[in-house]
């Protein structure tokens, strides 16, 4: 075992456990009943899935450049993805598109005035 | 390696088919764009898995350019939907 061969064993590790989020997050995007829930299991290969390929990535090529643009693209995917996602989740809360029987609690009943029946869905 | 990124690339290929159904299935069009997002971030690791494969590393500029615009094109969608500016305006 030379060190090229620990490197490599690592990599494919990381690979393999960030296909395998991607999968199970992805059953998840298919069978959850709420956006809000399918966001839930939609976040974890945006972040923690896409940094585990990355670092296998990096582990793979070993050169100090590329490492440098894979640290700057896992930096990039943490600030926006959070911001696009909260767009999203707030649209739909505003939009009156969260299913109201799958929530435990909704501090936001008594802030947002009912934005009446919904176009889009229809009931 | 081969055989663990040919799995690799296998379980990718099924995620990014579930997202797409989830895409064509979606009630609302936040659906849609939610699971575009995601596309995006399935297509990033194929080809981050790709380049592991072939030990390049000419593709990490597309990386980078995929990360910045999934995150343009939910947060243009979520912007522009219904309900997601002003309230009163709307139900006036």
């Amino acid at each position: 075992m030379s060190a090229a061969d620990i490197a490599d064993v690592i990599a494919a590790t990381c690979l393999l456990s960030g296909a395998a989020l991607a999968l199970i997050a992805s059953i998840g995007v298919l069978r959850l009943p709420d956006l809000l829930s399918r966001m839930h299991a939609a976040t974890k290969p945006q972040v923690l899935g896409l940094t585990l390929v990355l670092i296998g990535l990096g582990f793979r090529l070993r050169e100090p450049g590329a490492i440098g643009v894979l640290i700057l693209i896992g930096f990039c995917q943490m600030m926006t993805s959070p911001i696009g996602n909260h767009m999203v989740g707030r649209a739909s809360v505003r939009a009156g598109q969260v299913r109201e029987d799958l929530l435990v609690v909704n501090d936001l009943r008594a802030v947002l005035p009912d934005p009446g029946p919904d176009p889009d869905r229809p009931v | 390696m081969t055989a663990v990124l040919s799995v690799c690339l296998a379980m990718l290929a099924v995620a990014a088919v579930c997202v797409l159904a989830r895409i064509v299935r979606g009630p609302t069009v936040l659906d849609r764009a939610v699971a575009l997002d995601m596309l995006v971030a399935v297509g990033i690791c194929a080809l981050a898995i790709e380049a592991a494969w072939n030990r390049h590393s000419h593709t990490l500029p597309i990386l980078l350019v995929l990360t910045l615009l999934g995150f343009v094109g939910s947060v243009s969608v979520a912007r522009f939907t219904r309900g997601s500016d002003d309230i009163e305006v709307e139900r006036s």
